[in-house]
């Protein structure tokens, strides 16, 4: 247990690799996401499953890892051992699904490899949820990292799999590959210039599902959208991979025509918006998640537009940092959501004036 | 802004779902959400999933198809899987495979797998696997006069396809010589 917390609080100190900024079109693509949903063939699903079903299962995934190259260096915790502002803080870092978190904690792991990358779940929806998470659009890569897992874990593990269709899993949705590939994207102009649903549109044409994230308060959405492969059977995983790839891409074009076109017809109000965005940020005192996640789009825009001299990882993390278990991680003990809202802004003047000091930016 | 569903507790989860070329905005509570099994990770097809599930029962009883009562191997019942939309076990799959087959060609639009197989399957059963799914494109392709997209499979298949063999052990050649 003890360890478990070590573990986290090194966890907190560090940044993730896909808040890293870097990567394929990272200005538009905050990260990409590849994730394989397998289970033990003989084994009930863990929701069908008996206490003791979830437990073999999770000894065996367990030993699996432990034999995989990928997963040499891998941070193993137990749900069951970790209070529950612990389990929202891998929420909030998107290493285990709100699900994982909030139910019946028992027998459920996560195994979160080097720099986060991979991140496997066990006894969520299905016995093993793999997934990749990196850092701009690198679908393809994390294609080839997952399926290289995949096969260092199968060979300690039997899939349940049927030549029929595939890899068998707890939802219909997700069975034949088991693979869900994902691209979120930072889409402000598009959203400024109302032609976001027009795009989301064009999008579901195209077999892929989208929809916005972040969502915390009235219309706060950060314009982060995810989009996603809508089907997982009777495609391969690369022509799945290459087409959400591609349409991200088509995506991320669209956005930048978006931003070279309000740069060049409204340039002033634009930075007006940014700038005032960056003061409220630097000298709030009380400030709400919903009120944080919308500026801070504001300002990430303005670093890709190069007005805001930060740099972009600092805005990403702040995503996820401002959060209430990151913040809570941070007091050191659970905070009233008024509480919350003081470290947030706490935490954003002391973050932003560090990075602007790394930058040597100061407002004009 | 009251939660869509119960209209009582303040929503706090937004989403533009966009499905079958339609979008809607949905604010929902958390329980709400929970409830509606509304995760930021999918499944992104679980609408078309449980409309699908409404449709089939009524399907299965008109073409007189009456699925097994439950899963031998992990004792889960139909009603249970429409209820819930999941499954119980692997052996599910076989055991409701007519109403599956159904369900998946509506949420998939397929009801065969291509990719990728566990090493430990022979690579015969993957590729027979392959063709099947192949060959069911194919016919899908010709069907939509996707042309084209036809020729392109028809050359991927003839890759695969062994010359045929005059002892007839794949399933297919014997199904043709039976005729
Ligand atoms: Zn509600
Ligand atoms: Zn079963």
């Amino acid at each position: 247990m003890a360890h478990a917390i070590e573990a986290l609080s090194s966890l907190q100190r560090q940044t993730g690799e896909w808040l890293r900024g870097t990567g394929p079109h990272a200005a538009i693509v905050m990260s990409s996401r590849i994730r394989l949903a397998r289970n033990l063939a003989g084994h009930r699903f863990p929701h069908w499953a008996t206490k003791r079903g979830r437990a073999q299962v999770r000894a065996a995934v367990e030993q699996a890892a432990g034999r995989a190259p990928y997963l040499a260096q891998a941070l193993l915790l137990h749900l069951e051992e970790l209070p529950g502002v612990d389990r929202l803080f891998l929420v909030e870092r998107h290493l285990i699904s709100r699900e994982h978190a909030d139910g019946d904690a028992a027998e459920r792991a996560v195994i979160i490899g080097d720099r986060e990358i991979i991140a496997v779940m066990v006894n969520e929806e299905d016995h093993v949820r793999l997934q990749v998470l990196q850092s701009g659009l690198n679908l393809r890569e994390g294609w080839a990292i997952a399926s290289e897992l995949d096969r260092q874990l199968e060979a300690d593990l039997a899939y349940a799999f049927s030549p029929a269709w595939g890899y068998l899993t707890c939802c219909p949705t997700n069975v034949g590959t088991g693979l869900r590939a994902s691209a979120m994207l930072h889409l402000p102009c598009l959203v400024m210039t109302k032609q976001i649903n027009r795009v989301l549109h064009a999008i579901t044409k195209l077999g892929l599902t989208a929809r916005g994230l972040y969502g915390e308060g009235t219309e706060a959405t950060g314009n982060f959208f995810q989009i996603s492969n809508q089907v997982s059977l009777g495609r391969a995983e690369p022509e799945l991979v290459d087409a959400l790839e591609r349409i991200a891409g088509q995506v991320v074009q669209q956005e930048e025509a978006a931003r070279e076109a309000i740069v060049t017809q409204n340039r002033e109000a634009l930075e007006d918006r940014i700038w005032r965005a960056y003061g409220t940020l630097k000298s709030a005192h009380i400030i709400t998640s919903a009120e944080t996640t919308d500026l801070l789009s504001l300002v990430r825009l303005g670093v890709d537009l190069g007005i805001v001299p930060l740099d972009r990882a600092t805005i990403n993390t702040l995503f996820i940092t401002t959060q209430p278990a990151h913040l809570q991680r941070w007091a050191g003990r659970s905070l009233a959501s008024r509480e919350r809202d003081v470290r947030r802004a706490q935490l954003l003047r002391e973050s932003l004036a560090a990075s602007a000091g790394r930058q040597g930016g100061t407002t004009p | 802004m009251t939660c869509d569903l119960c209209g009582e507790r303040e929503a706090t989860v937004h989403l533009t779902e966009i499905i079958q070329d339609e979008s809607r905005e949905l604010h929902l509570c958390e329980p709400c959400a929970r409830e509606k099994g509304v995760k930021m990770d999918a499944p992104f097809g679980l609408a078309d999933l449980m409309t699908g599930l409404t449709d089939l029962g009524a399907t299965l009883e008109q073409s007189g198809i009456a699925p097994p009562t439950a899963c031998p191997q992990c004792g889960l019942r139909f009603e249970d899987f429409k209820r819930s939309g999941r499954l119980g076990c692997g052996t599910c799959y076989e055991t409701f495979q007519r109403g599956l087959a159904l369900l998946l060609r509506q949420v998939h639009g397929a009801s065969r797998h291509i990719g990728k197989a566990p090493a430990a399957t022979s690579p015969q059963a993957k590729r027979e696997a392959e063709l099947e799914g192949l060959k069911a494109r194919l016919k899908q392709a010709v069907k939509s006069e996707a042309f084209e997209e036809a020729a392109t499979l028809r050359d991927r298949i003839g890759q695969l396809e062994p010359p045929p063999k005059p002892k007839g052990t794949r399933r297919g050649t014997r199904h043709r010589s039976a005729q």
